[in-house]
């Protein structure tokens, strides 16, 4: 799992009302690297929930992120750290835990399992 | 000599296991439909095209071999409720040196609300085989088939799903067969603002499979929401008549 994906992922738990970011516990990062494509980036920025997205760079043992995100103009160190940290990072075993429920979905060789028991839906 | 990248995702590569679904005749018609809707898929310029359903990767696999060569920027999404199937889509998207997002998940819960009205290209190869009710959503890959009464338990939980997910401009393939009655799922959709047309007819020695795709159209859909049942089957009627008119001149 990558934060790209990780930053769209919501808890789907019945009853929960603060659905993301999910908490990553990481137990296992493979950084894999991905071509760098400044205008794919430019278009992801305004899409991206930013304090999720270091967060979970940060459980993944990156910290490079700026707190915040550049307003108008993004220079290239800055759109390397995005574009690294929102593809080059995959989760392959750990958990998403909901920060309401506490409830943990385990990723297993990358995949996040979101599936819910029957009391959850 | 340099070897052609694959048009769509090559069978010899794609990823297996004994409780996925394997490729097959409906796989094989969503991604012809794909395939005779390219340059339209090109032109259309989508930012985001998601998969439910993905199974062994195959139909995902192919749309990006599809849209890559002159869409580089796309970003893709796949859901499937098989964990085993989520794995062996991951192994045929690196089989192919392309990659999506995977996540284990009924239908598209867990990724409804942020990527809200962002999807620009939908895939769904449901489900669709009539069965008794019981068998749709066992474990393991009897949950690619069972669509319960008509086949159309898992469809019909998925169109307002679909509908949510859809941007203004967002195209939906949807695999059916005749005895999904696509003639309501037309109605369904078209209550919903979206106009309707087949891609692809296909009568196999077991399946009449129907592609359809959907995509929104309030100005000339807005007038005919009332629409009466009656009316959109014998319009369908005369559409699949006439598209298999066609093929066989």
């Amino acid at each position: 799992m990558r934060l790209i994906m990780h930053n769209m992922l919501t808890c789907n738990i019945k009853g929960v009302i603060n659905k993301s970011p999910l908490r990553i516990e990481a137990e296992k990062v493979i950084k894999k690297e991905v071509d760098f494509n400044p205008d794919f980036l430019r278009h992801m920025l305004a899409k991206i929930e930013w304090k999720a997205l270091v967060d979970g760079a940060r459980s993944m043992g990156y910290t490079e992120l700026p707190v915040h995100a550049p307003g108008i103009e993004s220079d290239e160190p800055f759109l390397r750290k995005f574009h690294h940290a929102l593809l080059e990072l995959n989760l392959e075993e750990g958990s998403l835990v909901c920060q309401e429920s506490g409830r943990k979905f385990p990723v297993n060789k990358g995949v996040p399992n979101m599936l819910l028991h029957e009391k959850e839906v | 000599m340099s070897e052609k990248p694959p048009r769509i995702a090559d069978i010899m590569r794609v990823s297996s296991h004994r409780e996925v679904y394997e490729p097959c005749d409906d796989s094989f018609a969503l991604v012809d439909a794909l395939l005779a809707d390219q340059t339209n898929l090109i032109n259309h310029n989508p930012n985001l095209c998601m998969e439910i359903g993905c199974g062994s990767g195959y139909v995902i696999t192919s749309l990006i071999l599809l849209l890559k060569p002159k869409l580089p920027n796309v970003h893709y999404l796949a859901t499937d409720t098989n964990p085993i199937a989520a794995r062996v889509t991951n192994q045929t998207l690196e089989a192919h040196g392309v990659k999506a997002e995977i996540v284990c998940t009924d239908i598209a819960s867990c990724l409804e609300e942020r990527p809200a009205g962002l999807v620009d290209v939908m895939v769904v190869s449901p489900p669709y085989v009539p069965t008794p009710e019981y068998e749709v959503g066992m474990e393991g890959i009897a949950s690619a088939w069972a669509g319960g009464e008509n086949g159309r338990s898992v469809i019909d939980r998925m169109l307002p799903v679909v509908d949510r997910l859809l941007s203004e401009k967002g195209w939906f393939y949807l695999v059916t067969l005749s005895s999904n009655y696509p003639a309501e799922i037309c109605l369904m959709m078209r209550k919903r603002g979206f106009a309707w047309r087949i891609l692809v007819q296909r009568s196999t020695e077991e399946e009449n499979l129907v592609i359809l795709k959907f995509w929104r159209d309030g100005d000339e859909v807005s007038l005919e929401k009332e629409t009466s049942t009656a009316s959109l089957v014998s319009e369908f009627s005369r559409s699949l008549s006439s598209f298999m008119e066609k093929q066989w001149r």
